[in-house]
């Protein structure tokens, strides 16, 4: 199973009202939203098998890209993407026209399964939605292509991600260090790195 | 201001040969307010090409935030921004209890919502002080800190820290309020709203700080967007971009406030929208401490050993520069797999070099005043 995307067992808040009773009978006050599951307690997801997924509707639907809606409650985004490494150029260009800005690009290091994870969120300056890209490429030669030509935003952040995680960015003019000294040559998020 | 395209040209407005030389801004500079280096290829007083070079304070805190618990991690989320310590808290303990389905108490929501409010104004007074120091207005500065010692001696009174709070919990808040912090939040309110009218009249309407910042270093809309600007810089921008509105948490969707937003898109303008932000923080501070429920400060049962489903959460709260986001990766473990910081004074300060281009260093240096850096948020 993928280990970045399961589905939390039955919280959807919101938009399928069949399945929402705790949200109903739970306080509005203060209380950010996807926390009303916590009056029906059930067993720690890891034990049991997650149901499965309720179908969101996707916000970006109208793009063709492989986007689905997520519970916003629940995970804190609004719609997910998970695309080929030399899709995200035309991915960031087609967010760019639906108006989105660049939030920040990182990584993961999933060492266990010799991948790299590249994460790219977005965000929308004028109304509530939140879009996560990711994309994998091989731990052992972890390269990807620039975006810096749709969001010139991204330079610095995928020279950190380079900082930290060692993953080229083809095309990018100065993937220097950026917040570790000038010399360094490690990358220090990666899970075998030891002092 | 000169024109980008003239500063290319082989032969300036004389006649003589272009000439330029790099001159180092940084990283021990009264102007930068911290350890932050901008590499400037002059022309004259002209700025050709302005590189910030960060990392002078990195102290990788998100290293750390993988080998500690998320209990033990709060510490470090006060010490990223260090103005702003309450609501960079928020965004992490914001993450966790997302993720752990926690329920906050009404009360705890309340009171996050007061002293992250609180902390907005003194970081505000702090950025105020400074940023008309830079401009070479020395008063301001002891009238900005005198009301910030206000706020810090309420804070310190009920989280026993007077920068690095460490206040929000896991489930809720580490102290409930008493009486004295209550009326004397009450006082700080009715007395902050004069001081924020003389504001007005002995600074913001003075005819040498408009000379400085009016239709200084702009910064449009689009250049807020492709960089992922944040804060008052988008919002002075004429983009009503405020997480406390767009994405609302905690309790911010039950009081009544006002985003200020300014289309001019100079230093003025971000000048002008922090001032009223503060004016609209008063607000919602005096209209919680109005509807303050009871109850209790901590959620119930929160697990000894937290542990969070495997996936990712994210979190992002309004602090005092703009978005702050986090990103939690969990594998169901005790310590984290991944935490990702979000922070804006790095989104709001990549555009430095694309706008300062072709400007007057002195005018370069009110415009990076007015994005309100805090360089160990950008380098963490």
């Amino acid at each position: 199973m993928n280990l970045i995307t399961p589905q939390p067992p039955g919280n959807t808040p919101q938009p399928v009202p069949a399945s929402t009773p705790a949200a109903a009978a739970a306080p509005t006050v203060a209380s950010p939203a996807g926390q009303q599951s916590a009056v029906a307690s059930k067993p720690p997801a890891a034990l049991v098998p997650p149901p499965p997924a309720p179908v969101l509707p996707n916000p970006l639907a109208h793009l063709s890209l492989p986007f689905r809606g997520v519970d916003y409650a629940a995970k804190g985004y609004h719609a997910e993407a998970t695309v080929a490494p030399d899709q995200v150029v035309s991915v960031a260009e087609q967010l760019d026209k639906e108006g989105l800005s660049l939030d920040t690009i990182t990584g993961v290091d999933w060492m266990a399964e010799g991948q790299m994870e590249v994460v790219y969120d977005y965000f929308h300056p004028a109304k509530a939605l939140r879009v996560v890209v990711r994309a994998r490429i091989p731990r052992d030669n972890p390269e990807i292509a620039t975006i810096l030509k749709v969001f010139p935003g991204a330079n610095w952040h995928e020279r950190e991600t380079h900082d930290f995680f060692g993953i080229r960015f083809l095309g990018h003019p100065n993937l220097t260090p950026f917040l570790l000294p000038e010399d360094a040559d490690y990358h220090p998020l990666r899970k075998d790195f030891a002092q | 201001m000169i024109a980008k395209e003239q500063l290319k040209t082989e032969i300036s407005a004389d006649g003589a040969p272009r000439e330029t030389f790099v001159i180092n801004l940084g990283p021990q500079h009264p102007a930068t307010h911290g350890v932050l280096r901008v590499k400037m290829t002059m022309d004259g007083e002209y700025i050709v090409r302005a590189e910030p070079v960060c990392g002078y304070i990195h102290r990788m805190q998100e290293k750390m935030g993988e080998n500690r618990t998320y209990a033990q991690f709060l510490p470090n989320t006060s010490r990223i921004d260090y103005l702003s310590a309450m609501t960079y808290t928020h965004g992490f303990v914001g993450a966790v209890e997302r993720a752990a389905k926690l329920q906050v108490p009404p009360r705890a929501e309340y009171i996050r919502v007061i002293t992250s409010e609180m902390n907005r104004i003194s970081s505000h007074l702090v950025w105020w002080g400074a940023f008309l120091l830079d401009l070479g207005g020395f008063t301001p500065l002891l009238y900005a800190f005198d009301d910030r010692e206000k706020i810090l001696d309420l804070l310190e009174g009920i989280t026993g820290s007077r920068l690095t709070y460490s206040y929000f919990r896991i489930g809720g808040v580490y102290n409930d309020i008493d009486d004295t912090f209550i009326q004397g939040t009450r006082a700080f309110v009715a007395q902050m709203r004069p001081r924020l009218k003389m504001y007005r009249s002995l600074v913001t309407d003075n005819i040498i700080l408009r000379k400085r910042l009016v239709e200084i270093g702009p910064i449009s809309k689009e250049m807020c967007r492709k960089y992922g600007a944040t804060g008052p810089v988008i919002r002075g921008s004429g983009v009503p971009y405020d997480v406390r509105r767009v994405e609302p948490y905690s309790a911010y969707s039950e009081f009544d406030f006002v985003i200020p937003v300014l289309d001019a898109g100079d230093s003025m303008a971000r000048y002008l929208v922090r001032m009223e932000e503060m004016v609209q923080s008063l607000r919602i501070i005096e209209q919680a401490l109005d509807k303050l429920p009871g109850g209790p400060v901590m959620a119930e049962k929160i697990p000894r050993v937290l542990k969070l489903p495997a996936g990712d959460y994210c979190y992002a709260v309004e602090a005092a520069r703009g978005r702050f986001a986090v990103r939690i990766v969990s594998d169901n473990k005790e310590i984290p797999y991944r935490v990702k910081l979000r922070t804006p004074s790095l989104s709001n300060l990549s555009l430095f070099e694309e706008a300062s281009e072709g400007m007057l260093l002195p005018d370069a240096l009110a415009l990076m005043g007015s994005l309100d850096l805090v360089i160990p948020d950008i380098d963490r």
